[in-house]
């Protein structure tokens, strides 16, 4: 099978590039675009520390053949991250101490964001079901689930 | 068919670092030309936190903001050495190490102030906003800034600082078999709330409730987040991780995070959790590690709160519906 030509729209900016077939969007964001906010945890779909918007929707992106989505609107961590300072989800990550090694962070925060950008005021549960294919190995998910409650209450 | 709740308590006294050969680690403090100073370090930050508390020891023995310090554990092999992070050791041996680099260094940033203003070093003080100043008096002083800069292209002087700390290797009396393999003990107690299904054999922790006593804790939020995560991996433990669920068979052997099972953010326990200080004489500022213990009392306290509930001893982890109902089939033709 051919390379193809990829262009996607990625935090903002037009990208075009080859990809051979079977690049993920994971392995173009990261070896190709140079955006290693995304992380490869498991590349199977397990852990969600991959996770980064396609046109608005919390995606795996290990599992996302880049191929498919030609012509899409793709968004990162670096992508919610202000010129200055931090994004409130960001700040209350780091005013909650919901983070530890850290490695699992980039994709809670991405589904985070994707969870506040349809519902603004979520409960607890929603947070939960949100973050649910996420995994978390150091935190207990308490302090996370705590920071995104927290953001919510700060932005709405 | 009921469910069936119970309450069970473990407490654990637990070693800071280890006696194999001596354990050491050292640091090195120096300054920049712009008044930061860096913490040069080869243990390791995996998420425990090490770095904000070498921070914090750094700027507390320095008597300047945290916002100076630089802490860089780039790379074991031209860093100071250190054993490592394991063995609950880092904020005992690292913070007992960056204590001696900053008192050091503390020492030599005092000489050159006191050239710099013309007055006796033991005549000056840090004010903890940047400051180096005579005791006693509000104009003659000099910011860390201006005295980094003068000491690098005027004074000719470095300011650094030495340190390390080392634990020596301790031998057992031949007599007694008394012997010292630690530096300090931290101690915590564990109060576990579940309930229990006698049909379906599932467990579900309720509640944890946690005491440790830390020493001192340097980073109190920092600490209760590793206590929390510590007793989400007990849960953990005692109720869904196995590599080999029917050892030494691999049957049903776990492969990835979706065969691997962890409680998720749905299956969250209730958790309180509280610090009480003794500082230790030898801990930095009087602390004590608490890395490793916090997986360690959820696991036994879970166990006898099962117990308590439903007469089952369980006795190997994981702690599964399967060991649950044949505990309760073995009571029920035993009674
Ligand atoms: S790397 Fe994509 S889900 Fe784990
Ligand atoms: S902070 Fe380490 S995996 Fe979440």
């Amino acid at each position: 099978m051919p390379s193809s030509v990829i262009e996607i729209t990625v935090n903002g900016s037009e990208e075009e590039f080859i990809a051979k077939p079977g690049t993920t969007l994971l392995g173009a964001l990261r070896d190709t675009l140079g955006l290693t906010a995304a992380k490869r945890g498991c590349g199977v779909g397990t852990c969600g520390t991959c996770t980064c918007h396609v046109d608005g929707e919390a995606v795996m992106s290990c599992l996302v053949p880049v191929e498919t989505i030609n012509g899409a609107t793709v968004r990162t961590l670096e992508g919610t991250t202000p010129a200055d300072g931090l994004s409130p989800l960001q700040q209350a990550f780091l005013d909650n101490f919901a983070t530890q090694c850290g490695f699992c962070t980039p994709g809670m925060i991405m589904a985070a964001e994707a969870l506040l950008a349809v519902n603004p005021a979520p409960t607890r549960e929603d947070v939960v079901t949100a973050i649910s294919g996420n995994v978390c190995r150091c935190t207990g998910y308490e302090s996370i689930i705590e920071a995104i409650l927290i953001a919510a209450e700060a932005t709405s | 068919m009921a469910k069936l709740r119970g309450r069970g308590y473990a407490a654990v006294n637990y070693p800071t670092g280890m006696n194999l050969g001596g354990d050491p680690t050292q640091a090195l403090v120096h300054s920049t030309t712009t008044g930061n100073f860096v913490v040069s370090l080869s243990s390791v930050d995996l998420g425990q936190g090490l770095k904000t508390v070498a921070a914090q020891v750094a700027a507390e023995t320095l008597g300047l903001p945290y916002e100076n310090i630089i802490v860089d554990t780039a790379d074991t092999d031209t860093g100071p050495h250190c054993m490592g992070t394991f063995a609950s050791r880092g904020t005992h041996r690292v913070g007992n190490a960056v204590i001696m680099a900053a008192q050091e260094a503390r020492e030599a940033m005092l000489a050159a102030a006191a050239e710099e203003l013309e007055v006796d070093a033991e005549d000056l003080e840090t004010d903890g906003t940047g400051f180096i100043k005579l005791k006693g008096s509000e104009e003659v002083k000099i910011h860390v800034v201006d005295l980094a800069m003068a000491a690098h292209f005027k004074l000719g002087r470095t300011i650094a600082g030495r340190g390390i700390f080392l634990k020596e290797r301790s031998y057992p009396d031949p007599e007694t078999g008394k012997m010292d393999p630690d530096s300090a003990q931290a101690h915590a107690c564990t109060v576990a709330d579940v309930e229990v299904d006698d049909e379906t054999g599932v467990i579900e922790v309720l509640a944890l409730h946690n005491v440790y006593e830390v020493g001192r804790a340097i980073n109190p939020r920092m600490a209760k987040q590793q206590i929390e995560g510590g007793a989400w991996m007990g849960i953990s433990h005692a109720l869904y991780e196995a590599t080999d669920p029917y050892y030494p068979q691999r049957d049903h052997g776990p492969r990835d995070f979706e065969e691997y099972l962890m409680p998720g953010p749905a299956d969250n326990a209730k958790m309180e959790s509280d610090i009480i200080e003794f500082p230790a004489a030898n801990g930095p500022y009087g602390a004590k590690g608490i890395g490793e213990m916090t997986a360690n009392a959820p696991i036994p306290a879970i166990a006898n709160a099962v117990f308590d509930a439903c007469g089952v001893r369980l006795i190997e982890m994981p702690f599964t519906p399967e060991s649950v109902l044949r505990g309760l089939d073995e009571l029920r033709a035993s009674a």
